[in-house]
């Protein structure tokens, strides 16, 4: 089947589909990790984007029951230089390709994935959309057109979870209790969670004050999510209330909306990180830990430093990306808020800052026996 | 924190000689590491006896030591150079366990000399495999079952708990020597007994087998600040039981999910800080069970290795550099990324590309040795492919091996094999495996027949399909039927045109014009360590067929180099020397260079040398899609040994300036009857010689010629299946040999061989108008030897005055002739005063960097001078030479690699490497020379002497030296009868054939100290082969003609005088 792929400065580049049929939309970013395709497609993060991965032989070792990170597959498209219908791995299931297309998502391959790359690092991220099947140009400009930009879009309410629901079917004797403030949560973090003897409740992202106490945390963790993270405005009051009150860590998008819950500001950036290469430096200790990491907006800096509300104590900021300096995590030691901007929870990407999430338990311990 | 400034100046150690298992990659992670420390302020001092390496170039360190790498020497020049610190991760094994040997010897103690890169302890837990094996098991590391055994006895009853089929591996060996798989109870314990052998410290690991298990390799950098990063993942694509050296490997691993991959990166992280690499780089090796992803760790590395240099070639991250960098005190996030210059070395690259690394074999070069591969290293070189998929790689480095291969498919002949023949010859690991599977997939094989046969994962299989189908595709279809898509789908994995054209039963050419006809050319992409990621400033480029060129050629001065591809025997790092060499010195005079080379180990293929590198095969379609978007100058092509030259036909029939002597001249140095004619209008002799088309004409030559004589295929590199013969059996014998037949088709030269001849080998320069001999040579062993085989002495030490002359006049009138405008090589005989012309090369030889470092001339750069239209100027150069010394250049062997091969030398190269001694006599500079080269001269003792009957009168007074020396002289019946008849006390000892106890019980109850063997004719080389063999394998020093035997007794008398002196280069300018 054909494939079209067509951006929003213009370029049309013809292809081969090996995904669904029909049409896909979205932001087009692209991920430089070399392994953990799965992993990717199902991070809800990746909602209302297209993901184009770099490295160039995707579908090497299938697809299996194991590696989701969510229900199921959140991007928008898929493109890739060259797909491999041919998987060889012992827990293989399914090939990358009969798993999108039984997901209903649009894929591409040969393609020149490095010029695209290219292009979206001089250009910034753009929009764009992936046909497969028989459609004209014009059909392609009119889907592009239909969709808006990522800028200011409220993506959280599309990927949360609807109800409240406990993660494990037993609970661990004596274990603290997590509460995940799902803004597109990826499994991994429960498991991880588990794996350190919580018992964790995930939660909508849109859950009020009252419903959050109802569940007595004693720690809540603001997932990471899609979209802008200034459109998450009932979130962001929720986490604004509880500061304080229990430990709290936000990841990625939960890093920004604490960054916005203490008055600091956010931006997009060019093309944000996406890769599971980016070295961060705790400013603690000196360390450099690589990072798997997928954001398009970051915490400005200097409006983190000026923070004023004194009841939260100092503001710290506690790890910086080596490359562009730009905010990879902060703390607010005083209310045991802890904000980091990557995914230690990883999946795909290095267990490095697997730390974290021990951090934030052990915290939570402490404040208990307090 | 910043570098140490408690540190003033450091000791790097070399590797040596290039051997299997080590070769020219620590040549380019020693000179990345000299370099690095430069840069830093300190004071370097390099020891390594390798003067063909680019790093013993005066020009990197600041004192450069070619002397032995022995424990002796390296004290001496401790001793007097007193360093505040030793580098021995940069230089392979060899100087991991010479570092090792100065601890123990308490040398770096008593002068307080710091070990940098890794700690004695980490060492020892990571080399041996008794206390890394406990390491593992305190962290949690699951490895093979396995069990330490110093004796037979011990080993019998490991066998009940490891199980046969089982590995044998001795401790601290070098490229996995000595390891091997037992079977059956008789086979192991052979091979248990042989391990014990060869292990220095006598032990070895009994290790549980985990044949077709998928491997693995993680190529690991540590800092101080315990900052641990993976540069690297590479995924063999022979299944465990090929050493990694002798298998295809890909970067990154294939088919790992994330995972399964971060497991193993959390293990390797483990492991560093168990092992505590705690300032470089490491390897290490793990297996997975393809059934259910069960992990265990082979081995680690503690040092900079072959695979580290692929995983710099591959991610372009230098880990060499890096791993000096972090030795002096840095931290990874201190240092930049060269390539993107704006973010840090600390973070692992990504790598948006696939790389394929096939070794290179040369069995030929060693008849009757068992050519399975094992878990002992037997390749000699390497090349790796870039594409954008496996296939692209891969077809891309089956082309670079230049085997004359194409594709997946034999050359020239079509494979007769049915396929049933070809799923059996595949269950062996043989070297040509990968075209076994290519014509039983052609043949119809299933992916599953394959995985059957050989426990390669299927997903390498299904690629190789993949390549096979596409074929069909090309067959059916036709090349005129092809669409532009279809072209592009071809191309896109990898296919040559050549390839194609042999498919679809066309010409290179006409393949090449209808795909570009379609708008199908290649395009250049950069290796970058970040997949685009972040903006780059790298020249290092690789072709691939895709959309955007994204590196488009300056409008600079230009000058191509094409580099030597894959090292083999004949051809290895010497070549790559004068390519560097020449890069640097085309820079210096303000011309872009532009590298053209596909051999990962090589200083070349480093992206720091030249202004351009490309990545990319040595092929006519390959090379010339670079100069057609370059548009060079001109094209070297006499820097690279034999496989520029084959192309210089070709390019310059597309319309390619070459550069310096033209092909014309190359031809008439290569062509006998031309070559003859060209010889017989200067008056200057050779042997008389004559060409046989068939076997018929062969043997009317030979009885005209008469015997002995020397006969080979036309156009051979390195002596391939020449061969002196001594009578018409030996003849025939020669004659019905299949690579012989083969060329039959071509042309059999013969030529009378010169008898008790001195060997001479002389390198010029000529500008076309003046010669300048840069160096005479005098060989040790006669002519008959292989040039490369025998032992040369700069300057001659017993040639008259009035030959030299003779010489001198011959090599200007010949290159004079030729119109050479660059290097000339000549080789010489001299019989009875008689001179002889053997062999011309109008191009760079394997001497020059010998001849360069010998005589401190920058030969290279003075060539590139006269090629770009410089004139020689004998005066300055002469004022530039060293002054007067002795330099012996030794040649090394890999015998000990090869099973059941014998150890006699022939007008066929043998020899890996070479080491090079220096000193104020011949006889001093040939011993260090010896000993460098693993043969250590022994002062004392006892030496074994056989020879042939026409030996007999030269050995007397041989024999007469060593007693002079004290040896206790030890003969068989023959030589001990006729040295006893002159005057020699010598003590009589059976041959093998004669009743035991015989000479090799002797020689293997170690009584023997020093061995002298000549041998005549095939008898009697079948009767003393044991006596070699065993010499080889116990170690002991030995020489198989009677002219080295020779120059060991003088020398043997020179080094008992005293201690041996060392010199550094910088030393010699006058």
């Amino acid at each position: 089947m054909n494939g079209f792929l067509y951006l929003e400065d213009g370029t049309l580049i013809e292809a081969e589909s090996f995904g669904a049929e029909g049409f896909g939309g979205g932001e087009i970013v692209f991920n430089t990790a070399m392994t953990g395709y799965q992993e990717m497609l199902t991070d809800p993060s990746y909602t209302g984007q297209i993901l184009m991965l770099t490295y160039p032989m995707i579908g090497n070792y299938g697809t299996n029951g194991e590696d989701v990170e969510s229900a199921k597959v959140h991007v928008s498209g898929m493109v890739v230089s060259d797909y491999v219908d041919t998987p060889s791995n012992f827990r293989s299931k399914q090939s990358l390709s009969n798993y999108l297309k039984s997901q209903n998502i649009v894929a591409i391959h040969q393609v020149d994935t490095r010029y695209l790359t290219r292009k979206i690092r001089e250009q910034g991220a753009m929009k764009a959309v992936i046909a497969c099947g028989n459609f004209s140009l014009s059909d392609l400009k009119a889907h592009l057109e239909s969709f808006p930009s990522m800028e200011g879009q409220n993506l959280v309410s599309k990927v949360s979870t609807k109800e409240t629901y406990s993660w494990q079917k037993t609970r661990h004797k004596d274990g603290p209790h997590v509460v995940v403030v799902d803004c597109g949560v990826k499994y991994n973090m429960m498991r991880l969670l588990d794996s350190k003897d919580c018992n964790v409740t995930v939660v909508p992202a849109s859950i009020d004050v009252a419903g959050l106490k109802k569940l007595t945390p004693d720690g809540v963790l603001f997932s990471n999510g899609p979209g802008d993270p200034a459109t998450v405005e009932a979130t962001i009051e929720l986490a604004k209330a509880y500061i304080g009150k229990v430990p709290i860590l936000g990841i990625c998008l939960g890093h920004q909306i604490l960054a916005l819950a203490i008055g600091a500001k956010t931006y997009k950036l060019k093309f944000g990180h996406h890769g599971a290469n980016h070295p961060v430096k705790n400013l603690s200790n000196g360390k450099i830990e690589i990072t798997s990491q997928n954001h398009g907006f970051a915490v400005d800096p200097e409006s983190l430093e000026k923070v004023a509300n004194r009841s939260y104590g100092s503001v710290v900021m506690t790890h910086i990306h080596l490359s562009d300096e730009t905010v990879e995590g902060f703390h607010l030691n005083d209310v045991n808020v802890r904000a980091i901007q990557y995914h230690p929870e990883a999946a795909p990407g290095p267990h490095d800052s697997n730390y974290l999430i021990e951090d934030f338990v052990k915290c939570i311990k402490k404040s208990l026996k307090n | 924190m910043p570098k140490r400034t408690d540190l003033k100046s450091i000791l790097v150690l070399g590797s040596g000689p290039i051997v299997i298992g080590q070769a020219c990659e620590f040549d380019y992670s020693g000179t990345q590491a000299i370099k690095s420390l430069k840069e830093e302020g300190y004071r370097v001092i390099l020891a390594n006896s390798n003067p063909a390496t680019i790093m013993t170039d005066p020009i990197y360190a600041d004192a450069t030591y070619i002397e032995p790498l022995t424990f002796e020497t390296l004290s001496s020049i401790i001793e007097k150079e007193r360093p505040d610190a030793i580098l021995p991760t940069v230089g392979g094994q060899t100087a991991l366990n010479l570092a090792m040997k100065l601890h123990e010897g308490g040398v770096l103690e008593a002068f307080n000399v710091e070990l940098l890169g890794a700690r004695v302890e980490s060492i020892q837990k990571a080399e041996n495999r008794e206390m890394f094996k406990k390491c593992m098991q305190s962290i949690g590391v699951p490895l093979p079952k396995s069990r330490y055994v110093r004796s037979i006895e011990e080993a019998r009853e490991a066998m009940d708990y490891v199980k046969i089929p089982a590995i044998i591996r001795p401790s601290f060996t070098l490229g996995g020597a000595g390891a091997s798989m037992a079977y059956n109870q008789e086979e192991y314990e052979k091979l248990v007994r042989w391990g014990i052998d060869s292990s220095p410290v006598g032990e070895i690991l009994i290790e549980e087998s985990i044949l077709g298990w998928k491997e693995f390799e993680l190529e690991m950098m540590r800092d101080k600040n315990d900052n641990v990063v993976v540069i690297c993942s590479i995924e063999n694509f022979d299944p465990v039981g090929v050493h990694t050296g002798d298998s295809i490997t890909v970067a990154p691993a294939q088919t790992l999910s994330d995972t399964e991959y971060q497991k193993l990166r959390d293990y390797s992280i483990q492991i560093m800080r168990a092992i505590g690499v705690d300032s470089g780089g490491s390897n290490i090796q793990f297996a997975v069970n393809p059934v259910n992803g069960q992990i265990y760790v082979i081995e680690m590395n503690p040092r900079v290795s072959r695979s580290s240099a692929l995983a710099s070639k591959a991610t372009g991250y230098p880990i060499a550099k890096l791993a000096a960098k972090l030795a002096v005190g840095y931290t990874l996030d201190e240092v930049p990324n060269d390539i993107t210059r704006n973010t840090k070395a600390s973070f692992e690259p990504t790598i948006d590309y696939v790389v394929t690394k096939i070794p290179r074999f040369d069995f030929g070069k060693f008849a009757g040795s068992a050519r399975a591969l094992g878990p002992q290293m037997k390749a000699v070189g390497e090349v790796m492919g870039i594409g954008h998929n496996f296939a692209e790689s891969l077809q891309k480095a089956i082309r670079s091996l230049e085997l004359d291969l194409f594709g997946l498919r034999f050359n020239s002949h079509a494979n007769s094999d049915d396929l049933k023949t070809l799923l059996g010859k595949m269950r062996t690991a043989l070297p040509e495996r990968l075209l076994f599977i290519g014509e039983a997939l052609s043949k119809g094989a299933t992916v599953e027949d394959i995985v059957e046969s050989t426990s390669i994962d299927p997903w390498f299989i299904h690629q190789l399909k993949r390549i096979v189908d596409s074929e069909e595709l090309v067959r059916v279809k036709g090349v005129k039927n092809l669409t532009s898509q279809d072209w592009r789908y071809i191309k896109r994995l990898g296919f040559a045109d050549r390839h194609l054209a042999r498919i679809a039963d066309s010409l290179e050419l006409t393949i090449r014009e209808t795909r570009q006809s379609h708008g199908i050319k290649p395009v250049y992409k950069m290796v970058d360590t970040c997949a685009a990621e972040f903006e780059s400033h790298t020249n290092y480029l690789y072709s691939t067929y895709g959309t955007e060129d994204e590196s488009p050629p300056t409008q600079n001065k230009k000058v191509m180099i094409l580099g030597s591809g894959p090292n083999r025997i004949g051809q290895g790092i010497e070549f790559d020397y004068c390519c560097v060499h020449a890069s640097l010195a085309l820079k210096k005079m303000g011309v872009e260079s532009i590298m053209v080379n596909c051999n990962p180990e090589t200083v070349s293929t480093d992206f720091d040398i030249s202004d351009r590198l490309y990545f990319e095969p040595l092929t006519f379609e390959d090379v010339s899609a670079i100069i057609d978007r370059e548009k060079p100058l001109g094209v070297i092509l006499q820097f690279g040994g034999q496989t520029p030259l084959k192309l210089a036909k070709s390019l310059e029939e597309s319309g390619v300036t070459i550069l310096g002597t033209s092909p014309e001249a190359i031809d008439i140095a290569e062509d006998r009857e031309r070559f003859r004619e060209l010889l017989e209008r200067l008056k200057i002799s050779q042997p008389q010689s004559f060409i046989a088309h068939n076997k018929e004409e062969a043997y009317s030559i030979a009885e005209s010629l008469g015997f002995p004589m020397m006969i080979r295929p036309s156009y051979v590199l390195g002596g391939r299946s020449m061969k002196v013969v001594f009578n018409t059996k030996e003849l025939s014998d020669y004659l019905e040999t299949e690579t012989v037949s083969h060329s039959l088709g071509g042309q059999i030269l013969m030529d009378r061989f010169l008898e008790n001849s001195i060997e001479v080998d002389v390198d010029a320069l000529c500008d076309g108008s003046k010669t300048y001999i840069a160096g005479i040579m005098q060989h040790v062993e006669e002519a008959g030897v292989h040039s490369g085989d025998s032992s040369c002495v700069l300057p001659p030490f017993s040639i008259e005055e009035k030959i030299l002359e003779e010489i001198q006049d011959a090599t200007n009138k010949i290159a004079i002739a030729l119109d050479v405008k660059g290097f000339i090589n000549i080789q010489f005989a001299i019989q009875k005063d008689h001179l002889f012309v053997l062999e011309v090369n109008p191009r760079a030889s394997r001497t020059v960097p010998f001849v360069s470092k010998a005589t401190g001339l920058t030969l290279v750069q003075e060539a590139v001078d006269i090629m770009l239209g410089g004139k020689i100027n004998a005066q300055t150069l002469n004022s530039a030479r060293n002054k007067q010394l002795y330099c012996v250049k030794s040649p090394v062997f890999p015998f000990l690699k090869f099973n059941n091969v014998d150890t006699i030398l022939g007008p066929e190269m043998k020899s890996t490497g070479e080491v090079m001694g220096v000193d104020s006599s011949w006889e001093l500079a040939y011993g260090k020379a010896q000993i460098a080269a693993g043969n250590l001269l022994p002062r004392q003792g006892t030496v074994f002497i056989s020879v042939n009957d026409q030996d007999k009168e030269q050995m007397v007074e041989i024999a007469k030296l060593m007693r002079q020396s004290g040896f206790t002289i030890v003969s068989t019946r023959g030589t001990a009868k006729h040295l006893i008849k002159h005057g020699v006390p010598a003590e009589k000892v059976n041959k093998v054939v004669e009743g035991r106890p015989h000479i090799v019980d002797a020689i293997l109850n170690r009584k023997i100290d020093l061995v002298f063997n000549t041998t005549l004719g095939k008898d009697s080389i079948r009767d003393s082969y044991s006596i070699r063999r065993s010499t080889l394998e116990k170690g002991i020093p030995y020489f198989t003609t009677i002219q080295g035997s020779w120059a060991a007794a003088h020398s043997i008398q020179a080094i008992r005088q005293g201690k041996l002196s060392v010199y550094a280069l910088q030393e010699f300018k006058s």
